[in-house]
């Protein structure tokens, strides 16, 4: 209880994320799902900012904790980075025959 | 200074959302992309900003800037290198990558909050952060070597009891240890969780066949976005929280969509299991008309409107381009040629559209099936590469079929249809098709690329 209270702002943030995560891609079209999915998938990678903030927080002598850490973050970075190049490639492809036609 | 930061996040948030938007608009998809990775950049730069204010220590800022590099550089590496046809497990793989660093954070956070500073809060959200993290982690690496051939579906008893048993067992875990029945430290109890979660990755997706990727593909990236939102709430960040549940609810959205274009319930899918099939039983044998490559030639070359349904036998058989040329040539003679495409053919959400733009094929010959399914008459002939169960009548007027109920390419309503086939293999349903009895249906036996290849190759001579 005592943690909902303190936490009641994040509460109603996260309340209104999930509507309008849902609201935003209602509609969209069959042709765009995968490159939506990979999109979402690489903003899922913002956890790689957790793994930064963490990696600051770590002793510097924790090498366990540091080869954990750094290895957080290396495939949070994996994820961003390819998610979102192999979105703006599949979405090129998308683009360049409208441009033919 | 914090200042900045609390508004670079938020810049980074509203990024994440617009970038979604517009990656819901095919004119705009690009745009939004873009847009959703300079929110991204903005938020790393923010963190880092952020952290300026006490002194870090030398080692681990180098560590995460090289991590940061490596990562960056071999992400662009192989999201360049990959051939279209596998790009279902190119997604597959970079959400396990999100799920593992989930999964690290937690175990991580959990040792430093080993001296017990965490609250009962802070410790639910790293175990659900950990736990969700590792299953997708394992899932979607399992997900991943299906995708890619290297496991086959495994729906022994085993298996589904296997994943049953510790799904009990999470929570049986999660029980003893937080009524303090059972005492242990946080860390050694978080190492329990994610070998557990981590099993239960596999043999969740173990038991889910080939035409239900994309229904789990799209869940296991919804499960990633949960785990990153986890992790926000342990630290606070707003743009990890908001980014996470973007992701979170727009995967479960695209996967009750999936479902709903099989008529099928999400826990279906994931039991791994169809209606008890009553076709073993009343298997006949069915009367087909094969025909040749040189007829089918014929037949397209005489036609006016013509349609293609791909399916995912058109990606294992890599035919796309030789699609596009088919449909080129039969456009140059002035025949119209359009894709009718089913929201769950392939192996991912929109497989198909992807595979058939890298062929250059413009998207307004992309139809979907609502679209043209009430004039399917106006078509003269219907040439079906590699798909099968999403033609299947029987969906329509045999109740008795385990896919009734599924919205159906009304393929047979059409003057002539010509099925590209390998073989008398049934699809992924296991249900025997209707269709190929018809008297307006044909079947063209041999791979799909060799049979399209020679198609080309006779038209070319017409």
């Amino acid at each position: 209880m005592e943690f909902i209270q303190e936490n009641i702002e994040f509460i109603y943030f996260i309340i209104f994320c999930v509507f309008i995560g849902i609201e935003i891609i209602a509609n969209v079209p069959a042709i765009l799902h995968t490159p939506l999915m990979s999109g979402a998938n690489a903003i899922s990678g913002v956890i790689m900012i957790g793994a930064i903030i963490m990696m600051f927080e770590i002793p510097e002598d924790n090498y366990v904790l540091l080869g954990l850490g750094g290895i957080a973050v290396f495939l949070g970075a994996l994820n961003i980075s390819g998610g979102f190049f192999v979105t703006g490639r599949m979405l090129k492809m998308f683009n360049s025959k409208s441009k033919t036609k | 200074m914090n200042a900045i930061v609390e508004v670079g996040y938020l810049l980074a948030t509203v990024s994440f959302l617009g970038g979604l938007k517009f990656m819901s608009s095919p004119k705009k998809a690009k745009t939004g992309n873009l847009i959703a990775a300079f929110g991204m950049i903005l938020a790393v730069i923010c963190t880092f900003l952020a952290v300026t204010d006490t002194p870090i220590p030398i080692p681990n800022l180098i560590i995460v800037l090289v991590a940061i590099a490596i990562g960056t550089l071999l992400g662009r590496r192989m999201a360049y290198k990959v051939e279209m046809t596998a790009m279902p497990q190119l997604v597959s793989l970079f959400n396990a990558t999100g799920g593992a660093c989930a999964m690290l954070l937690g175990i991580v956070e959990a040792n430093q909050l080993l001296t017990g500073s965490g609250s009962l809060g802070t410790q639910i959200l790293l175990l659900l952060g950990l736990l969700t993290g590792a299953i997708a982690t394992t899932g979607s690496i399992v997900a991943y070597r299906k995708l890619s051939g290297k496991t086959k579906d495994n729906r022994s008893a085993l298996v589904v009891f296997g994943s049953r048993i510790l799904l009990v067992l999470l929570l049986l875990l999660l029980i003893v240890y937080f009524t303090a029945i059972i005492t242990m430290p946080f860390s050694v109890f978080c190492y329990l969780i994610a070998a557990v979660s981590l099993m239960y990755g596999v043999l969740f997706v173990l038991p889910i066949g080939g035409a239900d990727m994309p229904v789990v593909i799209s869940l296991l990236n919804s499960i990633t976005g949960i785990a990153t939102a986890f992790a926000g709430f342990v630290y606070g960040n707003k743009a990890m929280i908001a980014g996470g549940i973007f992701v979170g609810a727009a995967g479960i959205l695209l996967t009750l969509l999936m479902c709903k274009a099989m008529n099928r319930s999400l826990l279906k899918v994931l039991a791994g299991k169809f209606k008890k099939s009553k076709n073993t039983g009343e298997e006949e044998e069915q009367i087909v008309k094969s025909v040749s490559i040189a007829e089918t030639a014929v037949q397209l070359s005489f036609a006016n409107k013509i349609a293609i349904v791909p399916g995912y036998g058109l990606a294992v058989a890599q035919g796309q381009h030789l699609c596009g040329q088919l449909q080129k040539m039969l456009q140059e003679r002035g025949t119209q040629v359009d894709f009718i495409i089913h929201p769950v053919a392939g192996r991912m959400p929109g497989h198909m559209n992807v595979l058939l733009a890298e062929a250059n094929i413009d998207y307004d010959h992309l139809k979907e099936m609502n679209e043209v399914n009430d004039d399917m008459a106006h078509y003269e002939v219907v040439l079906i590469i590699g798909a099968n169960d999403v033609v299947n009548p029987a969906a329509e007027n045999n109740a008795d079929s385990p896919i009734y109920g599924m919205p159906i390419i009304k393929a047979y309503a059409s003057k002539q249809v010509v099925v590209m086939k390998r073989g008398m293999s049934t699809g992924y349903a296991g249900v025997s098709n209707d269709l190929f009895a018809m008297d307006n249906c044909s079947l063209l036996f041999g791979d799909a690329k060799e049979s399209l290849q020679e198609i080309v190759n006779q038209l070319k001579l017409i």
